[in-house]
């Protein structure tokens, strides 16, 4: 209170008598300040900072490859089922034509053994028929001569024989 | 605050009062609350950026968190307003930044000094910036740099009135940089300060006064920072025209 009545009345700011100490402890401050923050601060600051920015960079870069590799293991996987199953389709495949082939030859085997067995049968059928024919013409001619002598009609036996042989004919 | 004739009398600019520390008339290096509090203002702004700042955590604190936030808003408003070449003073104007916040809001606290509510403080510091300014200006683009007043864009016969404009408010510039800063200071610690004399007198009616100074302390907050920034980035708006001219 005794410095303002003896600046008197109106604003201390306007008192240049003051001025000459303020500018000189500005000064004095602004100076330590600025090496303070120029030295000491700011390029802690900024080491932190480009520190953290080269962290997340490089965690992102990292994730990014975690992620690359997950993929490429998935495609590997996929890949590796695509091929045991194009595998399985091959063995089936492979069976299937196996037992074809065995299937064919059993079958041409089968085949072979029927057609042997009918042939057997129908020449064995042919001379059941032939042996019949032949007995039926002995049979017709034995017959003939047998009515012939009943009736005592002569014939001889060679002209009989080529009358029923064909006759047989002529009806077979 | 009523004086021995019982009237009211308040004395609001009391506060910015420059007085010695120990007493003793005031000469150019007598300690003073000036010294006091522009050492506290380097404390503080060392607190922040140095202590607060110093586990240097990949994950910061939130005391860390501020100062790099601090550092992130100025280093991002010098890059932006005066271009990418500017950081070289990116020290300077952090200062500046640092030194003005912290004197603005210590000065807040009841019964302290405010600093940069003294014209004798705020203009050393814009002159420093408008001296800077100009010189750099000059050194840089040489006499290029008087195309900043001379605009190319204009009329021929409107340019050399347009240049006397534009070279009185090139020269306005530390004026009003520097009053705008002392002013909005000094007007808002004397009205906070009429406003308590007027609780004190008031009697019953005490928290009115007290509503409003509370509410006036909360706009000074602001106004605090606010000054601070308005401060930074016309630094960095002047340091732009010095390294561009070019409109």
């Amino acid at each position: 209170m005794a410095d303002h009545a003896n600046a008197g009345p109106g604003m201390p700011q306007l008192d240049v008598t003051t001025f000459s100490n303020q500018i000189f402890w500005l000064v004095v401050t602004m100076v330590v300040l600025y090496f303070i923050m120029s030295r000491m601060a700011l390029p802690r600051i900024a080491a932190v900072l480009a520190d953290r920015r080269g962290t997340i960079t490089s965690d992102i870069a990292l994730a990014e490859e975690l992620k690359q590799k997950a993929q490429s293991a998935e495609d590997a996987y996929n890949q590796a089922l695509a091929e045991a199953r194009a595998e399985a389709g091959r063995i089936v495949e492979a069976a299937k034509a196996e037992m074809q082939v065995e299937l064919d030859v059993q079958i041409e085997k089968a085949d072979a053994e029927i057609a042997a067995r009918s042939a057997e049968s129908e020449r064995r059928i042919r001379e059941i028929r032939d042996s019949a024919l032949e007995m039926v013409s002995d049979v017709s001619k034995d017959a003939t001569k047998d009515i012939l002598e009943r009736f005592d009609a002569k014939a001889d036996a060679r002209s009989v024989n080529a009358a029923v042989a064909a006759r047989l004919k002529g009806g077979a | 605050m009523a004086d021995e004739n019982g009237g009211l009398v308040i004395k609001p600019m009391d506060q910015f009062e420059v007085k010695a520390l120990f007493g003793g008339d005031v000469s150019w290096y007598t300690p003073t609350n000036v010294t006091l509090w522009m050492a506290l203002t380097v404390l503080a702004a060392t607190a922040l950026m140095v202590y607060g700042a110093r586990g240097r955590a990949l994950v910061p604190n939130r005391a860390q968190s501020a100062a790099e936030m601090t550092y992130g808003f100025i280093y991002k408003m010098v890059e932006d307003v005066s271009g990418k070449d500017a950081v070289r003073f990116f020290p300077y104007i952090f200062t500046l930044f640092m030194f003005v916040l912290f004197a603005n809001l210590l000065g807040l606290i009841p019964f302290a000094f405010t600093t940069t509510s003294h014209i004798a403080v705020t203009a050393v510091l814009a002159l420093t910036v408008f001296l800077t300014v100009t010189a750099l200006g000059f050194i840089l683009h040489g006499t290029k740099f008087l195309k900043l007043f001379w605009v190319d864009s204009a009329p021929l016969a409107l340019r050399p009135v347009l240049a006397l404009i534009e070279i009185i408010s090139y020269f306005v510039r530390p004026v009003s940089h520097s009053i705008r800063l002392a002013g909005a200071m000094m007007a808002g610690h004397a009205v906070a300060k009429v406003f308590a004399g007027f609780a004190a007198a008031l009697g019953a009616a005490f928290f009115l006064p007290i509503l409003a100074v509370t509410a006036l302390y909360a706009l000074e907050l602001l106004v605090a920072v606010i000054q601070a920034y308005v401060f930074t980035i016309l630094t960095c708006v002047y340091l732009k025209d010095a390294l561009h001219p070019a409109h």
